[in-house]
């Protein structure tokens, strides 16, 4: 069931944070327009809400979690649909904190709280924690929040199912969560992590980059209809956000960027608070501690856009593994990145694009000079803190 | 026996009128938990039949997990997508509210609360879109008031040469009457 459309329009939802900044900058600052498209945003309170919408044909795309169309194709969540994801749209930016009361015991323990390392920061924890299971809030379910603390957690020698319990919070009331005891660990994107850091109510341990350096983290989800009707007009919309998501990066631009983004009908969150969360300068404490992470929020550099097989395979791994689905699954679940319809929108604009459209996740500790289509072009860097290395073919 | 209904909703006022309109719709035992946090605990407290939550709350994601992982409750909960009823989940989301129904329960239970629910939505969003167009006209009015104001202090006009001109120009101009209005307030406070 679709919904009818004028000439270039494209309905597109999204949540409220501060990895959203490349589709509104694609329509507040003129890209989807030169492309000839009419892009509509709408503003969505809940992760479920995008879901139901997309499934129904409510929205054509939706800023979408990276596990969220895999989760979608597998069945493993309510309406399930066949979604696409031909662009990503960030990488990384997620960080992980602690409640007050064991950040208070971890600094009396420890000296420091922010670790950025994630074998200190787990031993911390398990002898800081006084009680199992843990209580892990994160926005939702099918999320590389939820993958991405059970790949640190159970790495770190944690019995997933015995000592963590995931609960969904939603990213507005994680400080509030906090400061009502209701969760003793959270994994949640910029700005809130650092608003949580900033009110006192808790204390940032980690980015989640220092546990995967190269974490697809937001995707563009294409409903079926637009895909198959309409290609011209999802392709230009491509092109329209590899010209944003270029723009967006640079560093002089952010704070034009946060500015739009700080408006009612976007973040709504203060500007200064989304310029730190571009510029990966994190608050990790309410005594304003400041802390810079390197590859923060990358929105374009080290073909950041690009939708690699073999990052679909990975979460599609974790999530087979995780709810004892049928390893078949995952080869098939993670035919939804499309690196496919990326290359056929964004060469005419772009033509040095990855010459592969897999690589092994993992396999680079620091940046390096891959082949691209025409020349070369710089990937990563990209590795797991356990130094593990993900071949997709293994799948 | 009487359907057990939790409605989940910050907004007060709105909660009030759904539940009203539940009450109407057949022999119901409502609870409305309001607060943002400890809705997963609310919910097994209450242990309802039936969910029904405004999908501009966020709290909707933790909703999904109760739903998804039962352990919540007693009773497994799982979400209504009855796909031969697409029309009527259709509908709700589009009037802006999700029910999430206990599993097993009859399809003529489900269906009064349901309809009762998207007609409340329905006719709140009127309201407010009625409300905002009153409060809208109301301001426009404010400005036009104050524009007729310095339009009669500086050039001396009566109340109703003021207007007089302000219509002139929107006509010359092919604007409206509140746009011409609000120039000349906001030229005014620049020159003040």
């Amino acid at each position: 069931m679709s919904v009818e459309r004028g000439q270039g329009e494209i309905v597109c939802g999204f949540i409220p944070l501060t990895d959203c900044a490349t589709l509104v900058v694609a329509r507040e600052f003129g890209f989807a327009a030169e492309e000839g498209v009419d892009l509509v945003l709408r503003r969505e309170a809940s992760w479920s809400n995008i879901r139901d919408k997309m499934a129904l044909g409510l929205f054509d795309a939706a800023h979408m979690l990276a596990p969220m169309p895999l989760a979608m194709s597998l069945g493993l969540s309510a309406f399930a649909a066949p979604i696409h994801a031909p662009f990503v749209l960030s990488v990384n930016g997620d960080v992980f904190g602690v409640s007050q009361a064991l950040a208070s015991r971890i600094s009396a323990a420890q000296g420091s709280v922010f670790f950025d390392e994630p074998r200190l920061a787990a031993d911390a924890l398990a002898s800081a924690a006084d009680r199992r299971p843990l209580r892990v809030g994160v926005p939702w379910l099918f999320s590389m929040h939820t993958v991405l603390t059970d790949y640190w957690l159970g790495r770190c020698g944690f019995d997933l199912d015995r000592e963590i319990a995931l609960n969904v919070v939603p990213p507005p009331f994680m400080s509030e969560a906090l400061a009502a005891g209701e969760i003793d660990l959270f994994c949640v994107g910029e700005p809130w992590g650092s608003a949580a850091g900033e009110s006192g109510a808790g204390a940032l341990v980690l980015s989640a980059a220092s546990i995967w350096s190269f974490a697809p983290e937001k995707v563009l989800g294409v409903g079926e209809p637009l895909l198959r009707d309409r290609p011209e007009t999802l392709a230009a919309l491509l092109r329209a956000l590899y010209r944003a998501a270029e723009w967006a990066s640079r560093p002089m631009h952010r704070g034009a960027i946060a500015e739009v983004l700080s408006r009612p009908e976007y973040v709504d969150a203060p500007a200064e608070l989304i310029e730190r969360a571009l510029s990966g300068s994190l608050i990790v404490s309410g005594a304003g501690e400041v802390r810079n992470t390197p590859r923060a929020l990358e929105l374009f550099g080290s073909a950041a856009t690009f939708p690699w097989r073999s990052q679909a395979a990975w979460i599609a791994a974790r999530l087979v593994d995780r709810h004892g689905l049928d390893a078949d699954l995952a080869a098939r679940a993670s035919d939804v990145f499309r690196p496919d319809v990326y290359r056929s929108a964004v060469s005419r604009i772009a033509p040095n694009l990855p010459a592969a459209s897999a690589k092994l996740e993992g396999a680079m500790p620091q940046a390096v000079e891959a082949p691209g289509v025409s020349g070369s072009l710089r990937l990563g860097p990209d590795q797991f803190f356990d130094e593990s290395v993900f071949d997709p073919n293994q799948l | 026996m009487s359907t057990r209904i939790a409605v989940i909703d910050p907004d007060r006022e709105r909660a009030l009128l759904i539940v009203d309109g539940l009450k109407e719709a057949g022999e119901n035992d409502i609870h409305v938990i309001g607060d943002d946090t400890g809705v997963a605990r609310r919910l097994a407290e209450i242990n309802p039949d039936i969910v029904l939550i405004d999908l501009e709350n966020p709290s909707r994601d933790v909703m999904e997990q109760v739903a998804h992982a039962s352990g919540a409750m007693e009773r497994p909960v799982a979400m209504f997508v009855d796909r031969s009823d697409e029309g009527m989940i259709r509908s709700a989301i589009e009037a802006g509210v999700s029910a999430y129904v206990v599993d097993g329960l009859r399809k003529e239970r489900i269906k009064p609360v349901l309809e009762a629910a998207i007609a409340r939505f329905h006719s709140i969003a009127r309201l407010r879109a009625e409300l905002d167009a009153t409060k809208a006209a109301l301001a426009e009015r404010k400005i036009l008031d104050r524009a007729k104001g310095i339009l009669m202090k500086a050039k001396g006009l009566s109340e109703e040469e003021a207007y007089g001109a302000l219509r002139r120009a929107a006509m010359d101009q092919n604007r409206k009457i509140s746009e011409i209005a609000q120039s000349i307030v906001t030229a005014a406070e620049l020159l003040k």
